[in-house]
């Protein structure tokens, strides 16, 4: 009982990260009915400006805190996502508007491959660290219930409380903002919300640069616990089966996903995964996420597709 | 001047409805068959053959088969790969398994295992389309990427992971040197492209499309959506099973699933967004420019006395390849092959336009 606790756990946290990396598929489908396959090239590019500058802003300026070179850190690779916004919606979904989805998907394909050359031309192709100080060591709860207790991974928890915190503070956003309702707008009619004299580009600007934030913070924290490389874009292909699963225009969709896959992921491994001969990891997801849309073809919280002639 | 269809009369259906109706198009055809055949392999270095012909010919025949799915039949599909894989792993399965295989025989049971996994990879399609379906054809490949690196029975037991075939023969004719292959993957890829064509241009090619353009509709003028997406997932299926099949056998003789990861999934999309979806010729072009620019790349800053290294000519592909992606979806939705096609309208006119 205890193991399988620890494996629950264990998954829920995980599947709050891929929550966070679904959210900013989530986030840009819903303003812009655009599939961004670019998600996880952009989680690459984000954490890869944010450990250059907290490495090189400081050699320059001779500062000695880790605490504001992070911050700076972040700020500058912040400066950056806003600019590959711009230059998205400037340069490539200002010219496909009124393109079918598919169209739209294979475009962001072409922003993955761009994005992935471009970031490792610029700031390097090693491995390099994003160290915000937190915690390492373990910690055991509910010692008196289980023997041993319940092996929590301290970092993993801190990374979840983010993550909910951020998911929190975008739900505020979109609620309450003035622009989040004109997003809001956006999403639900696109000539409706231009026709009331909101600014389609500057709304998807927006719409990308928040995706560019959610894919920040989630690089910052996919980074600092295995490194920032390469592999780090392939989060995001864990991510696609979130956000099916979950439906493609939901925020609590993508956050109950997450955490469904998480835990799917985490004890198929552990109880089937034996069986079947390991690393089922790779393919769960997707299975799992194939098989529900068998059964509910717009995901969990997805709105229903009508098609019309 | 040259290219005009003046004075060729058509008196039959039978030479209205021909593949090229225009004469000089079929002596252009014939001409270039001829040199494939006859010319390439008496003048091409092994280098030549090795590195760019052979990848070509068998990435065409995967891009025709990706290009039926996705430019014919509008199925997009990101699991390229795994039917690659799933074409060569059945072909070796079949070819180690049964003593005295023809390798033709097996590379077409190749082809049938990938088109029965197709098929039911293909079912999702009736329910769900678009980008719910791209991501349901990922699962395809992350699924052949795991059984064929953990499933023993696909590779034979092998301890390595890795499989290898040797000795290969086609009625009695041994396909070992350079030009022998090269000879041998051109006279299938003719073959099937011929095949391909001709499916698209009949009442089958019309259901695709009729699909493609809008399925709902499609269905109440009486196309059945069953067979028209199952039948488009299964030819498809075919052809990038027996390319795949093609890849393992005679390109690289002994291959891991690593040779059909993802990224291959993703350059075969390339080469049918970059050639031209819902063309047969532009799966040829797209394969061409494909395979050319990274060598392109790699060659033209050294000879320009600019080398540079090979992370940064990998990062530059990557870049290269998704401005070009961007701009082909942007600027020439049609690809390449619409370049081709327009080129060809100015030299009826030529030299005299209006």
């Amino acid at each position: 009982m205890g193991f399988f606790l620890e494996t629950l756990f264990g998954g829920l946290m995980a599947g709050m990260l891929y929550a966070l990396v679904a959210l900013g598929f989530v986030l840009i489908f819903k303003a812009s009915g655009v599939f961004n396959f670019a998600q996880g090239a952009m989680v690459l590019f984000a954490a890869l400006a944010m450990a250059r500058f907290a490495e090189w802003v400081p050699a320059w300026l001779g500062l000695e805190s880790k605490l504001v070179a992070n911050l700076l850190g972040f700020g500058l690779a912040m400066v950056c996502m806003v600019g590959v916004a711009w230059v998205i919606e400037r340069f490539v979904l200002g010219k496909l508007v009124n393109q079918e989805g598919i169209t739209l998907l294979m475009a962001t394909l072409g922003i993955t491959y761009f994005l992935d050359g471009f970031g490792q031309t610029v700031f390097g192709s090693d491995i390099y660290k994003i160290d915000i100080g937190m915690p390492k060591d373990p910690l055991f709860i509910l010692e008196s219930t289980f023997e041993g207790g319940i092996l929590l991974s301290q970092e993993d928890l801190i990374a979840a409380l983010i993550a909910a915190a951020l998911v929190a503070t975008l739900a505020l956003f979109f609620q309450y903002t003035a622009t989040g309702r004109a997003l809001r707008a956006v999403a639900d009619d696109h000539q409706a919300a231009q026709s009331i004299g909101i600014p389609l580009s500057r709304i998807w600007v927006i719409v990308w640069s928040v995706a560019g934030f959610a894919a920040l913070v989630a690089g910052m924290i996919w980074g600092s616990k295995l490194g920032v490389q390469f592999s780090l874009s392939q989060v995001a292909l864990k991510a696609l089966p979130v956000v099916i699963l979950g439906g493609l225009t939901s925020v609590p969709g993508a956050i109950i996903g997450g955490l469904i896959i998480g835990v799917g992921e985490k004890l198929s491994e552990v109880y089937i995964g034996p069986m079947l001969g390991g690393g089922i990891e790779i393919w769960f997801a997707y299975v799992l996420a194939l098989g529900f849309l068998l059964v509910r073809p717009q995901g969990l919280f997805g709105e229903k597709i009508i098609d019309r002639v | 001047m040259f290219y005009r269809e003046n004075g060729q009369f058509k008196t039959s259906y039978r030479a209205d409805q021909q593949i090229f109706p225009i004469t000089q198009d079929r002596v252009a055809l014939v001409a270039l068959l001829a040199f494939a055949f006859l010319v390439v392999p008496m003048l091409a270095s092994e280098y030549f053959f090795r590195a760019i012909l052979i990848p070509f010919l068998i990435l065409s025949l995967a891009a025709i088969g990706l290009n039926i799915l996705v430019g014919y039949c509008g199925q997009i599909s990101l699991g390229t790969g795994a039917f690659m894989a799933i074409g060569a792993y059945g072909a070796y399965n079949f070819f180690v398994r049964i003593e005295g295989m023809p390798l033709i025989v097996a590379l077409v049971m190749g082809g049938v295992c990938a088109t029965v996994v197709g098929v039911l990879f293909g079912i999702p399609s009736l329910r769900i389309k678009g980008l719910y379906l791209a991501v349901a054809t990922l699962a395809a490949q992350f699924f052949t990427d795991w059984a064929f690196l953990r499933i023993k029975w696909f590779t034979n037991d092998s301890s390595s992971g890795s499989v290898s075939v040797s000795g290969l023969n086609v009625l009695g004719l041994p396909i070992e040197t350079p030009v022998q292959r090269y000879l041998f993957c051109l006279t299938v890829v003719c073959i099937c492209a011929l095949l391909a064509k001709n499916l698209v241009r009949g009442h089958i090619g019309r259901a695709w499309m009729a699909m493609r353009d809008m399925d709902v509709a499609a269905a109440v003028i009486g196309i059945r959506p069953i067979h028209a997406k199952l039948s488009a997932f299964a030819v498809s299926s075919f052809f990038v099973g027996l390319a795949g099949g093609l890849w393992g056998f005679v390109h690289l003789g002994s291959w891991e699933p690593a040779a059909f990861s993802i990224d291959r999934s993703f350059q075969l999309l390339f080469m049918v967004i970059i050639g031209g979806l819902g063309s047969i010729m532009g799966s040829f072009f797209g394969a061409a420019f494909i395979v050319l620019l990274p060598l392109f790349i790699n060659q033209v800053p050294a000879m320009l006395g600019v080398p540079i290294s090979t992370a940064l000519a990998a990062h530059l592909e990557a870049m290269i390849f998704g401005a070009l992606i961007v701009f082909f979806l942007i600027v020439e939705p049609h690809g390449l092959a619409r370049l081709w096609s327009t080129a060809k309208e100015k030299l009826r006119l030529w030299p005299f336009p209006h």
